[in-house]
């Protein structure tokens, strides 16, 4: 193992030969890792590559089924949801784990005292919470309703969470995910003030960028296995993304598109959660919208997809205003749909493959007179999973059984077959692995090519710069100008993002 | 008699405060499983079981304070049915509730045909008595109206305020809330959201059921088929009503007794030789609806009511 | 414990927890004979010869089924698209009302049977469209309102028995007066009693099945019960389809307080329904919703309760066993459901 050069302190967390499986799958094979004391580990991987499986192990959530995990030198018993806690060890989800209608204090507190005492030490704890915020740079209000706080600050309560326990290892999963670059920035001096007191940090992550700046040493994970483990010193992030991927990344830059006619055009339109946006998708282009997750992402896919319609303003497809903005009318206009939550909105998991591929079409094509055609929508369906590559059981399978790939292969082979002029993806390749990735994006440049204006909605930058011909921020329900392929850089994207430039622009 | 004579009556406010008793425990009951995040539709079969086996346990020769604990533990023994169905089982909270209140209802009818197999009319108990608080009662108005009640009504307010308390100024009201907010929050603090809900959903049940038994124990001093009649319904309204707060639940349920103890009296004015008495009978359930329409769009409902948590999803 | 679904679930998995839960079932009768005294193997057999034991004794349960079948369908409908109709007592009521208003001599003899039926449903319908409304516009829990409307339906019936359509003739009861011959419901064998409500019955049965497997309304329905996001993404008109459901779904239940009237009783009272909405639950959950299985759940239910007051008559058990069985049989048997279609998984 490669120790890390000026940081070689004690081992206070040593993960030994984890090996978990389930049916044939092989999650992690005889996965070992040190963490030592006072440095930033940062674990890599592509989706699947058994990072959360590792941690769910860690946390007793999983039982392995061989390997032992060690903590300040005393092994910690498997498949025990408090032993890791109580050994100080704290995570930090990418989806929080924090109550909305609950203040940020009690956020903090729960399960920090014995359940059945008569009284909670709400005053002392409160001062701590104030004390550990300003030594950690963490400014938040204990008092705020979390439903009140932005995306940020609860990233923050949930760190205070954290160090409330005094917690000596911290894992963050993707904690960036959801930051600006800015934001970012001061988390990192966060995570290096505490390390700086003896915290060690595990840092998740498949930002490659990130992990140069942050982390002293790099552990990657590839088919379960660890591929490689590096000080960050010694390496490079061409050689970090082969050790990911397992062969040098394909990194084909795409042809622009063509452009086109303006397809669908936003003009001054206000939504809820949206400002006054004005915005132009040409035939032929993908426009990317870049942003911190929660600035207006999901209010701007559901007006283009006709979930809500716009308080004022107007909505014009091929020149011609809308009146009437529904999901059907959106539909009948040439709208096809890509969602972000593919079992919540995109499709019904109780329902089987056929029927969930006619949820948008059943009206118009698969039924007479009020009758379904059974027999015609099944073999439309057969038809999807054939030229999509839909790994299923057929027809008849429900929904719910199919991978996150497989599903989003099949909505998409849904959006697709109807030949749409105007296509709204809303985080289209979220939580895939390489291969559905690759995928969904020929998909999307392929109906790009065919004349389709495509709005590319992501909070993954590189995708975002890889895939579109312009790109928009989004910051606060407000839109940025349209710039052109490869004329930002992602720094100016991130100020843009923060909110910065559009009280000149405005 | 008329409107302002009921109104200014210490006798009026008695009977509101009386009325509100049973309510009050069951309210607070159905509260505790929903901060939670558990609806527990089983209430009306759960007061219905309460009323039996108190008053069961007093006729067979209990105090009555043990009568309402049969009652606790009776309502608790389904309350377990109910958690253990819901919440590690996840099943539909609606249609174990209906199958809870069909169940229990059945019970306490096969138990009493069971119990006493001849008889038409039920036998009678020693019911609770008023119990006057040394000079408090002597307040005018006030007097009668909150401290000569039985001590059973004492025990509802107490039982209102500890509510409060617990889930406010302790660490398990804190996770119970939490629970019933973001389940995978409190599971990541390694509590145990089962536990958490199952034990509110069993205590809660409990206080339905002594809900009930105030109506045997305390109200009628006998048990009869229907006696619960709709009001386990009416809480599940309050509850609403009180924003899930137990303090605003707590007004709701005397406000809505003192319409009930109105529409009673008003009976015997000059309108109730008018108005049918089925119309006045109505009025509580009218009101209920009335007050689910006004609260609709103000009400804080705990996040995760309803939703079944499995650690297996993530 | 946690639960894992399981893929391909085989014939043991589906067929062992519903038949455990029959068991289960079984076993709770027997040991409330036990409690009662009485020899638990005679109780069930005598709750089966009350049920099935004489050509009486069927007519009986099959008289019984028939409301069974309507609240059933009902309650089916509607919980198929998460609709909570906890109100199908009301809704009942508000067909039994209609069948005597228009039967006791409003209208004339070959319009009588087909309009009051019409005009029973669209009351039943329009007695579910008010929480339903509530519910669309401003979210207000329509499982309470539901409920609520029960109670207050049967204080409405007893107000209307002892006033506006209190039989003269009736001695101080309070009953409605008898519908006009040509307003009955005929019987389907002469000499049998057993009316075309039956018969009607299982036709809406048929009817609903065909609704909502073959029909574009019955796509929506079971859509928007089964994911009401992903319903209204896909274009789908959900609130009409919500009230389209309330008004087939309260519009069945009102055909179960009609047909008791217009083909059993031939009057209105007060005790018309033992609770027939509220079984209708157990009759629709014991079908997992499905319309055609409706029918033969609400016979088993029915032929509890026949068999159960016969037993109860020969037997000293209480006929209450019957609410106890069946409400045993809806926990077991949703437990049983899913069971089916998950492991419980230690971990």
């Amino acid at each position: 193992m490669t120790p890390s050069p000026d940081k070689a302190g004690e081992v206070v967390l040593r993960l030994d030969g984890i090996t978990k499986r389930f049916g044939n799958l092989v999650a992690n094979d005889a996965i070992s890792l040190d963490l030592h004391k006072g440095e930033i580990v940062a674990l890599l991987g592509e989706n699947g590559a058994g990072k959360t499986t590792l941690m769910n192990i860690l946390f007793g959530h999983y039982m392995p089924d061989s390997g032992a995990i060690t903590a300040f030198g005393s092994r910690l018993p498997a498949g025990n949801p408090r032993a890791a806690l109580a050994a100080g060890i704290g995570m930090v989800h990418q989806h929080f784990a924090l109550a909305d209608q609950l203040s940020v204090a009690e956020n903090v507190m729960l399960g920090t005292e014995p359940l059945f005492r008569l009284r909670q030490h709400r005053a002392q704890a409160r001062s701590r919470i104030a004390g550990l915020a300003q030594g950690f740079g963490l400014s938040i209000n204990p008092d705020a309703r979390v439903a009140d706080l932005s995306v940020g600050e609860r990233q923050r309560v949930e760190i205070l969470k954290a160090l409330y326990r005094d917690v000596r290892i911290l894992i963050l999963d993707e904690p960036t995910a959801v930051l600006t670059p800015q934001e970012s920035d001061a988390l990192f001096a966060t995570l290096r003030r505490a390390t700086a007191q003896g915290l060690s940090v595990i840092f998740i992550s498949h930002k490659l960028h990130e992990v140069m700046a942050i982390a002293d040493r790099c552990v990657v994970l590839r088919h379960g296995r660890v591929a490689g483990m590096t000080a960050t010193a010694d390496t490079d992030r061409a050689s970090l993304a082969t050790l990911m991927v397992g062969a040098a990344l394909p990194n084909a830059s795409i042809a622009p598109g063509q452009g086109g006619p303006v397809r669908l055009r936003l003009t001054n339109v206000a939504a809820p959660g949206l400002r006054g946006l004005t915005l132009g998708l040409h035939g032929g282009t993908i426009t990317g919208l870049a942003g911190v997750s929660g600035n207006g992402q999901a209010a701007l896919a559901d007006l283009i997809g006709g979930v809500t319609a716009p308080i004022t303003g107007e909505i014009a497809v091929d020149g011609v205003p809308q009146v009437q903005w529904t999901p059907r009318q959106a539909l009948a206009a040439g709208v096809g749909r890509i969602p972000e939550d593919r079992l919540r909105t995109g499709g019904i998991g109780d329902f089987n493959l056929a029927e969930n591929a006619v949820l948008e079409t059943y009206r118009t094509r698969f039924s007479r007179h009020g009758l379904m055609d059974w027999p015609a929508i099944r073999a439309h369906a057969t038809e999807i999973i054939a030229t999509c590559d839909v790994r299923c059981d057929g027809p008849g399978q429900s929904m719910r059984l199919l991978s996150g790939g497989n599903m989003q292969k099949l909505i998409l082979g849904r959006v697709l077959g109807a030949a749409p002029r105007i296509i709204i993806a809303s985080q289209p390749v979220r939580g895939l692995d390489v291969g559905a990735i690759a995928y969904v994006h020929a998909q999307l440049i392929a109906a790009r090519d065919a004349g389709a204006a495509i709005l590319l909605i992501s909070e993954d930058l590189d995708e975002v710069q890889r895939l579109s011909d312009t790109i928009h921020v989004i910051s606060a329900g407000r839109l940025s100008p349209g710039f052109a392929r490869g004329s930002i850089s992602q720094t100016d994207l991130g100020l843009w993002m923060a909110g910065q430039g559009f009280d000149h622009a405005a | 008699m008329d409107l302002f004579e009921i109104l200014l009556s210490a006798s009026f406010w008695a009977a509101a405060v009386r009325i509100a008793s049973p309510l009050i425990f069951a309210t607070m009951g159905e509260l505790i499983c929903e901060r939670a995040g558990v609806l527990n539709l089983g209430i009306e079969g759960i007061m219905v079981i309460g009323a039996f086996t108190g008053w069961i346990a007093v006729y067979a020769g209990l105090p009555l304070w043990w009568g309402v604990g049969t009652a606790f533990a009776a309502g608790a023994a389904f309350g377990l049915l109910h958690a253990t169905l819901t919440v590690p089982f996840g099943l539909s909270q609606h249609v174990v509730g209906l199958g809870i209140t069909l169940l229990a209802t059945a019970t306490a009818s096969f138990a009493y045909r069971l119990a006493l197999p001849e008889v038409t009319s039920p036998p009678k108990i020693d019911p609770f008595q008023p119990y006057e608080i040394p000079v408090l009662s002597q307040i005018p108005l006030l007097g009668e109206a909150l401290f000569s009640q039985t001590p059973l009504t004492y025990a509802a307010f107490g039982v209102a305020g500890l509510t409060a308390y617990v889930l406010y100024r302790t660490p398990l009201g804190l996770a119970l809330r939490a629970a019933g907010e973001n389940p995978a929050a409190v599971a990541a603090q390694g509590l145990s959201v089962t536990g958490l809900r199952m034990g509110a959903v069993i205590i809660g049940s409990g206080l339905m059921a002594v809900g009930g038994a105030f109506l045997t124990l305390s109200a009628f001093s006998s048990f009869f088929f229907d006696m619960v009649n709709g009001r386990g319904w009416i809480c599940i309204a309050l509850v609403v009503f009180g924003a899930w707060r137990p303090g605003k639940a707590l007004l709701g349920a005397l406000l809505f007794a003192a319409f009930d103890a109105l529409q009673i009296r008003l009976q015997q004015t000059s309108i109730g030789a008018v108005v049918p008495y089925q119309a006045f009978l109505m009025l509580p359930y009218l009101l209920s609806i009335l007050a689910l329409i006004v609260m609709s769009r103000r009400a804080a409902v705990p996040a995760a009511l309803m939703v079944p948590y499995n650690k297996g999803e993530r | 414990m946690r639960l894992e679904p399981v893929l391909h679930p085989g014939p043991m998995r589906r067929m062992v927890p519903p038949a455990l839960a029959l068991l289960a079932t079984v076993l709770v009768a027997a040991l409330l004979a036990a409690l009662a005294g009485a020899n638990p193997f005679a109780v069930l057999g005598q709750i089966i010869v009350g049920a099935t034991g004489s050509r009486l004794a069927i007519l009986e349960t099959l008289n019984r089924a028939t409301p069974l079948i309507f609240t059933g369908l009902a309650v089916a409908v509607a919980f198929r698209a998460k609709l909570w109709n906890i109100g199908a007592e009301a809704q009942l009521y508000a067909g039994a009302i209609v069948a005597v208003l228009l039967g006791t001599g409003a209208l004339a003899a070959p319009l009588v049977l087909p309009v009051s039926a019409l005009a029973a449903m669209l009351a039943g319908a329009l007695f579910l469209l008010g929480p339903v409304m509530l519910k669309v516009r401003l979210g207000v829990d329509e499982v309470v309102t539901t409920l609520l409307l029960n109670f207050i339906m049967v204080l409405f019936v007893s107000y209307l028995l002892e006033g506006p359509l209190k039989d003269p003739g009736g001695m101080g009861w309070p009953k409605s007066p008898a519908l006009l011959p040509e307003a009955r419901l005929p019987r389907i064998v002469e000499g049998l009693r057993l009316h075309w409500g039956f018969v009607i019955a299982l036709l809406a049965a048929f009817v609903i099945w065909v609704v909502q497997t073959r029909t574009t309304l019955g796509f929506e329905m079971r859509a928007v019960g089964a994911n009401l996001r992903a319903a209204r993404f896909a274009g789908m008109p959900v609130t009409a389809t919500l009230l389209k459901t309330a008004l087939i779904s309260g519009g069945l239940a009102a055909l179960a307080g009609w047909s008791e009237v217009a083909g059993l009783k031939g009057h209105l009272s007060s005790d018309l329904s033992p609770g027939f909405g509220y079984t209708g639950i157990i009759v629709a959950m014991l079908a997992l919703l499905h319309p055609l299985a409706i029918v033969l759940t609400a016979l088993f239910v029915a032929g509890v309760f026949v068999g159960s007051d016969a037993m109860s008559r020969a037997a000293n058990v209480p006929t209450y066993i019957a609410d106890m069985l069946l409400a045993t049989a809806l926990l077991t048997m949703v437990l049983a459901i899913l069971l089916t279609r998950f492991r419980v998984v230690r971990d």
